[in-house]
């Protein structure tokens, strides 16, 4: 890694430092000589976006939570005391909230863009797993963050949910208690929530650090997937890429603050702002739009699978759903990246793309009717996608030729 | 730079994650409300003074015989983006409140600006006993609390136009959706009435309000608001708005800044991002 190194100490200071703690010259190799491909396009600026979404996140959050209470007698008040009563506290509140919101969407481009383009293919196999890893700590975050305001779809997500867990066999309902704090959701639910979504975003601070370095291991992936042969195919990260990414990161502000300031709300559930009575199911349970891909997989089991009943096969699925995304890079065998070079899969991961937002539809419908079977027809092909899709496609598709080096592609865009 | 194969991306994009929440509701029988033209719609949206003003009375004098507002504080009535009220007419009001407090002698003491709402049952139970077992719900953050469903596809638009006042809406449509009788085969319960948008039509609430019922002072040009239900209606909704979101005036002129600052600022980048990448075929 230190091969890229310009770095000379200036000074005696400097040097003096650089001795004991190489801080300047690890920030100069990895923050701004870092050779980066020079043809990345802008869907690799949500890498960036999604640094500062968490950084947007930790902050608000941690002006938050010096206001609220957790405790299911104050906590819905106190959220409305922030919106009312602190300074700027209605912009915090919602920034968080829809910063949630943002986060996802900006993480899903991401995923999408890395499946797209094979960012996950050897020898990127680690820096995908520690995404995904990354995604499922999000989603643990998001739903406990979601629950603290203690509204109808707060409690009731929280009941939902945490009944997941009883379904798995023998330790279930203990692990439903523990997650609980109790046979029901209440006081003890709110607080070890409270505490957990305060210490979830720095575990995954300290994953995304591991997922930069072993992104800096073998460098970024590119849109040829065509490896760097040679410093005629990269430029250093600074100032080339730290001013795309922050010309992105700017771009990506327009819609968030369109929601923030124009329409907070709008991305939430109204009976969010009725208080959680346990008493009252609310009419419909729907979860945050982010989740819903994976609440249709969990809902479309409804039937039993030989000796596992529907319950515990919906869990099955729906963890299955999140879990077959660590294996991806062995289950698409195809030695070409890009998608660009292969016909066939680009349809495919099209399919895919399209699957996945009705799945996302079918997860806020109700479940009745037409909905049901689509449901189940879509689940099925999200894992057919994966398991007999992607496998075939390695064996039966021919690539297109590669260019033979990024500089090569580039120049044959320049001049076509 | 940006291809139309990026930009048709990016647009699907967006309409993949719009596709969300309001399919939930789409299903079930949404009774049709009708959209009502606010003034505090939209970017340049304001609370109407005038209209918070009569919704205030119509509260005061109807409604908060049954429904409380506990986050309210009597100083919210003059605070700027509000029925703009003034201090000395505030202190007034509050003053003609009894407030319960331990600490005062006898356990009531005259009402102060920053006095809370105080609620109209000391209790729930109260409350249920006082209204044939329905509670009333407290207007604090009701009006965020209700909405309007669209059918597919129309709500994708409300993302673009930030469509934020369902809840008056429905408030409104709930309002004006009172009938003499129920329709012919439907079991209405003992005491209850019918009602066109109200979740199983047999709501606790009679109808609270009648034409002529409230007496609207005539503004100084001579100008008469109609003294409707439908009015009354608006008006008592735009109120409830204003108590859930007593922000958004501010909120709004904020958020005009703030976006035409990140334009600005997104050129000169776009312009700084070009100065750099000049020269470099990528």
């Amino acid at each position: 890694m230190s091969e890229h190194s310009t770095y000379t100490p200036g000074s005696g200071v400097e040097k003096w430092l650089d001795e004991r703690l190489p801080i300047i010259r690890f920030s100069k190799e990895h923050l701004m000589d870092f050779p980066t491909p020079k043809n990345l396009n802008y869907w690799w600026t949500f890498g960036a976006i999604l640094a500062f979404m968490l950084v947007v996140q930790i902050i608000t959050g941690v002006v938050l939570a010096m206001h609220y209470t957790p405790n299911v007698a104050l906590a819905f008040d106190s959220v409305e005391h922030i919106r009312r009563d602190v300074n700027g506290g209605r912009i915090i509140q919602a920034t968080h909230a829809v910063g949630a919101s943002m986060f996802f969407a900006a993480v899903y481009i991401h995923i999408f863009r890395g499946m797209y383009f094979g960012s996950y293919k050897a020898p990127r196999e680690i820096l995908w797993i520690l995404g995904v890893l990354i995604f499922v700590l999000m989603m643990a975050t998001a739903f406990m963050g979601y629950v603290l305001p203690w509204g109808q779809m707060s409690g009731w997500a929280a009941t939902v949910i945490t009944n997941i867990f009883a379904a798995i066999p023998v330790v279930g309902t203990p692990l439903l208690e523990l997650l609980r704090g109790g046979f029901s959701v209440g006081n003890p639910t709110l607080n070890r929530f409270f505490s957990l979504h305060y210490l979830l975003p720095f575990v995954i601070a300290a994953v995304v650090v591991l997922h930069i370095w072993a992104l800096h291991v073998p460098g970024n992936n590119n849109p040829t997937g065509v490896d760097v042969k040679s410093s005629r195919d990269t430029v250093p990260f600074h100032p080339y890429y730290t001013m795309k990414d922050l010309f992105g990161i700017v771009l990506f502000l327009i819609p968030f603050a369109w929601f923030v300031f124009f329409a907070p709300d709008i991305l939430g559930h109204p009976d969010n702002y009725i208080p959680f009575n346990p008493q009252v199911t609310p009419a419909h349970i729907v979860p945050e739009w982010y989740f819903l891909p994976f609440y249709a997989i969990l809902r479309a089991i409804d039937f039993n699978i030989l000796f596992i009943d529907s319950k515990l096969g919906g869990v099955i699925f729906f963890g299955g759903s999140i879990l077959i995304l660590f294996f991806l890079p062995w289950l698409d065998t195809s030695k070409v990246r890009s998608g660009t070079f292969r016909p066939m899969f680009k349809w495919f991961y099209w399919l895919f793309v399209v699957n996945f937002v009705a799945l996302t539809y079918l997860g806020a419908a109700p479940a009745e009717g037409i909905y049901v079977v689509l449901a189940k027809i879509t689940t099925f092909y999200y894992f057919a996608h994966f398991l007999i899709i992607l496998p075939l496609l390695s064996r039966l598709e021919t690539p297109r030729p590669l260019p033979t080096s990024i500089s090569e592609s580039v120049l044959g865009k320049a001049h076509s | 730079m940006f291809n139309t194969k990026t930009i048709i991306a990016a647009l699907a994009m967006v309409a993949a994650s719009a596709l969300a929440a309001p399919a939930a509701q789409a299903a079930g029988e949404a009774p049709h409300i009708e959209k009502q033209d606010w003034s505090f719609a939209g970017i340049f949206g304001t609370y109407d003074e005038n209209q918070l003003q009569r919704g205030f009375q119509i509260f005061r004098e109807v409604c908060s015989s049954c429904h409380g507002a506990r986050l309210i504080a009597f100083r919210n009535l003059a605070e700027p983006g509000g029925p703009g009220f003034s201090e000395a007419q505030i202190k007034a009001l509050a003053a003609e409140y009894e407030i319960a407090d331990s600490t005062a002698e006898g356990g009531v003491r005259p009402g102060v600006p920053a006095d809370r709402w105080p609620s109209p049952f000391a209790t729930e139970q109260d409350a249920r006993d006082a209204n044939g077992g329905a509670l009333p719900p407290d207007f604090s953050v009701l009006a965020k609390a209700r909405g309007v469903t669209d059918a597919f596809p129309w709500w994708l638009t409300n993302y673009f136009t930030g469509y934020s006042e369902g809840g008056p809406d429905y408030i409104h449509a709930l309002l004006t959706g009172y009938h003499d009788e129920a329709p012919e085969g439907f079991d209405l319960p003992e005491g209850k009435s019918y009602n066109d948008v109200f979740p199983g039509h047999a709501i606790g609430m009679a109808p609270p309000l009648m034409d002529e019922m409230i007496a609207y002072t005539p503004g100084e040009d001579g100008v008469e608001v109609p003294m409707t239900v439908d009015q009354y209606s608006k008006d008592v909704s735009a109120y409830m708005m204003w108590m859930a979101e007593p922000g958004l005036v501010a909120r709004k002129e904020t958020g005009f800044r703030v976006l035409l600052f990140l334009f600005l600022f997104a050129g000169l980048m776009w312009a700084t991002k070009r100065r750099i990448w000049k020269g470099i075929e990528h």
